[in-house]
């Protein structure tokens, strides 16, 4: 499985990725979802398994930085890390930030691992599935995919859906790929080619996040101090290992749900460690075991999410959804060939999700205390230096400066997004599976001669048109059990 | 919990058409019809090229959806009103206008000069006052940023004034 990596360019390009997804992390409103959308034109100078192994190193490593900032300043360093907050901060508060960081590296690590393990297994077997899918179960698949938004965590079931509607409507731009006709294009050359990918995510996530820091420069973190991290000690690991394997096989699996992530991941994970706990009461005012769930769960879905995103080419979160991005555009088409032709770039990409999970725990041991550092170069400096990074690499894509344009028109439109309860992420599956989703379904259409009952004569259709109506009720039931138990 | 009921109260006595659940709800639904009209204006296949369905009926139908699922959080929303939302301060309005500024001076001027411009803008405005930092900021890094990517990834940017007496 290693034997790809073994060549000095790959490994430095993993090291490096490591560090700056690591760095990226640590940096609130960054992550590693941005993080992969900026460093996309850069990876166009690179080899495919180069470009890709820069991407989930920096997915990896990213999502494990996010806990730094959670367990020293209270604030999550990306979304995944968000449960992390809720026991880090009180523990650091306590005096004993080495030992809660060191319990999220440690968790953080097992749970990767973990999920490296399921993807090297599962994603060959879902490809082996998806050789019977035709044009129909892809429709009934992308559909299965965007139901889930209405369960991906933050904000409301509906207005996820919208966003992913949206999302969709985006895909929709440009010259009608089955008959050339133009679509939303009101006499603009540049957007015959369709809106990109790239920035579409810069301004949806970077600029965005640029106008959301304009509204809080003013805002001060309490940064706790950290000595040193600890390794957890015998009695933790005794409180915490079957904490971490339960919030392993949780992250694992809701990493492989289409569009689901770390996020999702990560609170289901801290709220089964409450469940089993033996001193539930701890919960919320340090509990070793809380960070251990959710950090070993969000990590874990990093793996799961790269199951349907290299074996149907479905994204398992927006991060993957960036990746999924840089396949394409090195001329990778995910899907069950992939896995018949080329083996060893798979194995590639396996490997380095395994030495990333190695190597952010090197980093994570060893540096934590100079990545906390990384918190405390201000906004004014920071956000000028990455609007500029932003620009030209949107620019780079298409040297089209009506890209850079497209850029900061999301930007502004997904602060307000965010700012009235709508999630930016479905816009982005939208994005991605809209293409899929009306392709499939115009070519479906052909096959069945215009009769849409026909998708329900397909088994593995039906079957996904059942799980996207359960994922569109889940969300109802959950409010409903939540409203019961409040009254 | 107390501010967020307070907020929700506060809320409650606004004129509807003040209140963000509306004003959000109306701009998507005014913008999908604008959007929806516009799908009638696409031109039709002939049925011996169209390939299942006419191009302009998923986009039609996503609209439609868009519309119906709008309704559906309004009437929620009416029942549950939404928070109401801080106003939001000087700098936010002044990182927007930024963005304004990039736009127009990337198009009437420089592109180089356009980023170096709002670097400086927003680096000011929101508290750096220190000339070596707003150096850094607004001319070190991005000549640092322009030059790795012309250099490494062969970039050319669009012509303006300081562009063109570096590629000159």
């Amino acid at each position: 499985m290693l034997a790809p990596l073994f060549s000095s360019k790959l490994l430095l390009i993993l090291f490096f990725g490591t560090l700056f997804g690591l760095i990226l992390g640590v940096l609130p409103g960054l992550g590693p979802t941005t993080g992969g959308a900026l460093i996309l034109p850069f990876t166009m100078t690179l080899d495919p398994l180069s470009a890709i192994v820069l991407l989930t190193s920096i997915y990896c490593a990213g999502t494990y930085g996010g806990a730094i900032t959670a367990v020293l300043i209270n604030t999550p360093g990306t979304p995944a890390a968000a449960a992390t907050c809720l026991d880090g901060y009180p523990l650091a508060q306590k005096g004993e930030a080495g030992r809660a960081l060191g319990m999220a590296t440690v968790s953080s690590t097992v749970g990767g691992i973990f999920s490296v393990v399921i993807l090297v297994f599962f994603a060959p077997i879902l490809a082996q599935l998806a050789y019977e899918f035709g044009q129909p179960e892809y429709f009934a698949l992308a559909i299965f995919g965007l139901t889930m938004l209405a369960s991906i965590g933050e904000g409301s079931p509906i207005k996820n859906l919208i966003a992913g509607a949206f999302g969709i409507l985006i895909s929709t731009v440009g010259k009608d790929f089955m008959t050339s006709i133009d679509r939303f294009t009101f006499g603009i050359n540049e957007l015959t080619e369709g809106i990109g990918f790239i920035p579409v995510v810069v301004g949806l996530f970077a600029m965005s996040e640029m106008l959301t820091q304009s509204t809080l420069i003013n805002q001060v973190f309490n940064r706790i101090a950290l000595k040193a991290i600890k390794l957890p000690s015998k009695d933790d690991y005794k409180k915490t290992w079957k904490t971490i394997l339960r919030s392993s096989g949780i992250g694992s699996f809701i990493g492989v749900l289409p569009a689901e992530g770390g996020t999702v991941a990560s609170l289901i994970g801290y709220s089964e460690a409450k469940r089993f706990s033996k001193n539930p009461e701890e919960f919320g005012k340090g509990s070793i075991e809380g960070i251990a769930g959710a950090e070993a769960a969000n990590n874990a879905a990093t793996g799961g999410a790269m199951v349907p995103t290299l074996a149907l080419g479905i994204p398992g979160s927006a991060t993957t959804a960036v990746i999924l991005t840089g396949l394409i555009i090195h001329g990778v088409r995910p899907g069950p060939d992939l896995f018949r032709e080329q083996p060893d770039f798979l194995y590639g990409i396996f490997g380095a999700m395994l030495i990333a999970n190695i190597l952010f725990f090197i980093f994570g041991f060893f540096g934590a205390k100079i990545f906390a550092r990384i918190t405390l170069v201000p906004n004014k400096i920071l956000w000028p230096m990455i609007f500029a990074v932003s620009v030209c690499g949107t620019y780079s894509l298409n040297q089209s400066i009506i890209d850079v344009w497209i850029m900061l028109f999301f930007g502004v439109l997904g602060f307000f997004m965010r700012r009235y309860g709508f999630s930016v992420v479905p816009v982005i599956i939208g994005l991605i599976l809209g293409e899929l989703v009306e392709g499939t379904l115009r070519q479906s259409l052909v096959i069945f001669d215009g009769n849409w009952l026909m998708f329900f004569t397909r088994p593995i259709a039906l079957t996904f048109f059942i799980l996207s109506l359960i994922a569109l009720a889940f969300p109802l039931i959950r409010s409903r059990k939540i409203k019961k138990n409040n009254d | 919990m107390k501010n967020v009921q307070k907020s929700k109260r506060a809320n409650k006595s606004l004129p509807f058409f003040f209140k963000d659940e509306f004003k959000v709800s109306f701009v998507i639904i005014f913008i999908s019809l604008i959007l929806l009209l516009t799908t009638f204006t696409f031109d039709i296949v002939p049925p011996i090229l169209n390939r299942g369905i006419q191009p302009a009926t998923f986009p039609k139908a996503l609209l439609i959806l868009i519309i119906a699922m709008t309704l559906i959080v309004y009437y929620l929303a009416t029942k549950n009103p939404w928070k109401i939302e801080k106003k939001l301060p000087r700098s936010f309005f002044l990182t927007l206008f930024s963005f304004i500024l990039f736009v127009i001076v990337s198009k009437a001027l420089d592109f180089f000069l356009a980023i170096s411009a709002l670097s400086i803008f927003v680096a000011y405005y929101w508290g750096e006052k220190r000339l070596f930092y707003l150096l850094l900021v607004g001319i070190i890094f991005p000549i640092i940023v322009f030059v790795f990517f012309e250099t490494i990834l062969g970039l050319r940017f669009p012509p303006g004034i300081i562009t063109n007496i570096y590629y000159s």
